[in-house]
């Protein structure tokens, strides 16, 4: 028993010692690393990636995934930059409805909170497996965000929406501040509430948490919304950080989010994992990247690093598996 | 001998499956395996195919020890086996399935097609099938799924062929057919061992037994003036568990009543599962259900459950209220819990510890403010983990590390957290060991007494007479028998079962 116990707590520490090494072994490299300008650069570089992985990590517990959180991300921030830009002008009712910051702001979540809400339904009434689902909205959602853009940024946005992405608060950045409002009312979904207990359920034996009666495509329909809502706000943060909407705005953003819940030691085929995981892991990506860049090595070799460690991540926590 | 195996021992995680087993398979002899559900059949089965590599005991073949480490050395040496569960690749075509993992290549590398395909159309003739080889095995009835399998075995020259309940799946035209085979290979001098269910059928074919019970072998001898009563009475022949018969009331309450209930299958298939079944539940019954494997049992609890709900016919009334079940939460809502028949696949969240298992089905009530209170939820389990008895270390160790009787009372007690009026139980004990088991008949008596009412699905008779104070049978999806237990007998009731 003692012995399973440490064992266990090796295992949760298992990503934190190589984060932990990790940093150790750019600080000796390189002398910019250990600063706190770049420590705060580093998590606000982050935080897009960390908002998208937790709603990942939730939909990975069930068994599930979303590749389409990238593109739910572009069209998010164009609606939203649109929208504010531009306003709505519904030519036959003779009308134009303009919008102030935060109504543009709710409207691009609504949109991610629909459509994750179409991947949950497609998912659990349709039986379409959630690879295939997520991958049709991959491709619907980028081709919505070109037509609502016609191809073309949305840019000079105005200092208030500006504020999110680039922004700072009591001396620390304000994306940052939302990833970690989110990170934290993820957690407490996961380990204090039933909805998160039943993720738990549902990923590590569907059908029998079926039989205990719980309602098994609503928690789905749930938490593949959260996961659109969350890639959203990635995206609002992304479109102000640049003050500008870009059409191909999160390409590829989902495998950085999928590699942050891997690394974060959350099992691909469910019912195991956690919050913390993943946003270790999306840290462990982050400073890898920057001491990647703080080193010069070149943006090729970077890419080769970055699959190298997923892959190492995954045997660990493989040969884990085995010895249990 | 071909083979023999000698004291056998093989447990899991503390649960003896096998206790010193004896079996010999002679050439040119079919060897009948007796026993009831989890007399350890098919773990023996497993060893000696080299499925499970980890027990205690030796195996001799030809008189000369062997020691398998995959089920591809026991093959090497001649020892296939074909399971219930038929292991073969729909979308392949026969004669791609005969020969997965053996292909035949060209000078090239390359697959030859023709040449497997020649050899299929060699060993089908052998099995007096006449099919092209390039048909998909999708599209072959299951009997003759079957006699693939047993080419399988033929194309490795097995000298030992186990079969594992060959006849369940198949009917009487197709069932001889296989035993013209199974002669055609017995006088090849083949080695058979048979398990099977059907007594009827063993005495056709089978030359030599040997029973099994409750992981031991109890005899073994020729089939020869050996009558049906006296392997039964080998098979069964332990002392029966019993309680002291509540009286019911005077005027029994009604509890659950079905009336007409049917289960329709899509046209493909023959017939229905379930045929117009009704009875009634009491308060604080035990009502046993009795029947071979493929009667309707399961697939009747599954109705009432509202896990199929678009194929069902009838009515379904709790406490006189007709309800419309349908889903396992509406069915939950109406008080009604099933502890199913597969622990591992239907019941246990292996991942979650054994509070959050018993947790699981309250969650709302234990929560403050959309919160989970970890001390109601500790209070929950504590109460049940002392009231059933349940051997865990502490509340928080993983279910999956529980024996298989602890893993069931969890799953119970995580009914018995929803205040159910009505249990559903199939095959309660199943791969439980025999105190465990005690345990449970004891429990399930308690729960009667504080007026729930229970349904038992049972393929063991002693259990049906252990707990039930009336016995339903079923034969085929229909209700052939409805006994109190003052009026049933185990040949009243397996006569009822076989009709």
């Amino acid at each position: 028993m003692t012995i399973s116990l440490t064992k266990e707590k090796l295992y949760k520490l298992q990503s934190l010692i190589a984060l932990l090494v990790l940093c150790t072994a750019i600080s000796l490299l390189s002398d910019k690393f250990l600063t706190l300008a770049n420590g705060w650069n580093v998590l606000r570089q982050i935080s897009v990636n960390i908002c998208i992985s937790v709603g990942m990590t939730l939909i990975v517990l069930t068994a599930g995934i979303d590749l389409s959180v990238g593109s739910v991300l572009a069209l998010a921030g164009a609606v939203a930059a649109g929208l504010l830009k531009n306003g709505i002008a519904l030519e036959g009712l003779n009308l134009f409805v303009g919008f102030t910051l935060l109504g543009a702001l709710l409207a691009g979540l609504l949109v991610g909170g629909l459509l994750g809400w179409l991947n949950g339904w497609v998912v659990t009434q349709c039986k379409v497996p959630p690879f295939v689902a997520t991958l049709a909205m991959l491709t619907m959602a980028r081709g919505f965000t070109m037509l609502w853009t016609k191809g073309f940024p949305i840019s000079n946005l105005g200092a208030n929406f500006d504020y999110l992405g680039t922004g700072w608060l009591l001396g620390v950045p304000v994306p940052v501040w939302i990833s970690a409002w989110v990170v934290g009312i993820a957690w407490l979904l996961t380990s204090k509430t039933p909805l998160g207990r039943y993720i738990y359920a549902i990923g590590g034996n569907e059908s029998a948490a079926r039989l205990s009666g719980i309602n098994i495509h609503r928690a789905k329909r749930i938490v593949y919304t959260i996961g659109g809502v969350l890639a959203a706000l990635g995206g609002l943060m992304v479109t102000a950080r640049l003050d500008s909407a870009q059409p191909n705005a999160g390409t590829g953003y989902e495998l950085d989010a999928i590699a942050a819940v891997v690394i974060g030691g959350t099992s691909l085929s469910g019912g195991r994992g956690s919050i913390w995981g993943t946003v270790l892991g999306a840290i462990i990506i982050g400073v890898l990247n920057n001491g990647l860049v703080l080193l010069n090595v070149s943006p090729f070799w970077q890419q080769v690093v970055k699959g190298l460690v997923i892959l190492l991540a995954v045997m660990i926590d493989r040969m884990n598996a085995k010895n249990d | 001998m071909t083979l023999s195996a000698r004291h056998i021992t093989k447990k899991f995680a503390g649960v003896t499956a096998l206790d010193g087993v004896c079996l010999d398979l002679q050439a040119g002899k079919v060897n009948a395996i007796i026993g009831e559900n989890g007399a350890g059949k098919s773990t023996l089965m497993k060893i000696l195919s080299g499925v499970y590599t980890d027990y205690e005991g030796s195996i001799l073949l030809h008189n000369r020890e062997v020691r398998f480490n995959h089920t591809k050395d026991a093959e090497q040496q001649g020892i296939v086996i074909i399971h219930q569960e038929l292991n073969l690749i729909p979308y392949l075509s026969i004669s791609e399935n005969i020969f997965l993992g053996k292909e035949i290549r060209n000078k090239w590398g390359l697959l030859d097609s023709q040449q497997m395909q020649r050899k299929t159309t060699e060993l089908l003739a052998k099995l007096r099938l006449s099919l092209d080889p390039t048909m998909l095995v999708k599209d072959l009835k299951v009997g003759q799924q079957q006699l693939i399998e047993i080419a399988k075995a033929l194309l490795v020259e097995a000298q030992v062929i186990i079969m594992d309940e060959p006849t369940s799946a198949i009917t009487g035209a197709e069932v001889a057919v296989l035993f013209e085979i199974i002669a055609d290979l017995k006088a090849e001098g083949k080695a058979i061992a048979y398990i099977s269910h059907k007594l009827d059928e063993l005495f056709q074919i089978a030359d030599t037994f040997t029973v099994l019970r409750d992981g031991k072998s109890i005899e073994s001898g020729s089939m020869q003036g050996i009558t049906k009563d006296q392997i039964v009475s080998k098979m069964v022949g332990r002392a029966l568990v019993t309680f002291p018969k509540k009286a019911l009331p005077e005027t029994p309450q009604v509890l659950l009543a079905v009336r007409n209930l049917g289960i329709h299958l899509p046209a493909a298939r023959a017939k229905d599962s379930v045929q117009n079944i009704s009875f009634n539940l009491h308060k604080g019954e035990v009502l046993g259900i009795f029947g071979l494997m493929g009667a309707g049992r399961t697939e009747m609890f599954e109705a009432l459950f509202g896990l199929a709900p678009r194929k069902i016919s009838g009515e379904v009334y709790i406490e006189g209220k007709r309800l419309h079940i349908h889903s396992p939460a509406d069915a939950v809502k109406a008080g009604l819990a099933l502890v199913s028949e597969d622990r591992k696949k239907d019941g246990i969240l292996p991942e979650l510890s054994v509070k959050q298992n018993i947790c699981i089905t309250t969650l709302p009530q234990l929560s403050q403010n959309g919160l989970l209170s970890s001390s109601k939820e500790e209070a929950l389990v504590q109460q049940y983990i002392q009231e059933l008895r349940i051997k865990t270390h502490s509340s928080a160790q993983l279910i999956k590390n529980l024996s298989g009787g602890n893993q069931q009372k969890a799953i119970i007690a995580k009914w018995l957290a929803t205040k159910p009026k009505i249990l559903l139980l199939d095959e309660p004990t199943r791969g439980i060991d025999i105190n465990a088991k005690t345990e449970i008949y004891k429990l399930i008596n308690q729960l009667a007494e504080q007026g729930l009412g229970i349904i038992m699905v049972s393929s063991e008779l002693p259990e049906i007479f252990a707990v039930s104070d009336r016995v339903l049978v079923l034969s085929d999806g229909r209700l052939t028998g409805d006994f109190p237990i003052s009026q049933a007998s185990e040949e009243s009731l397996l006569k009822a079962a076989i009709s």
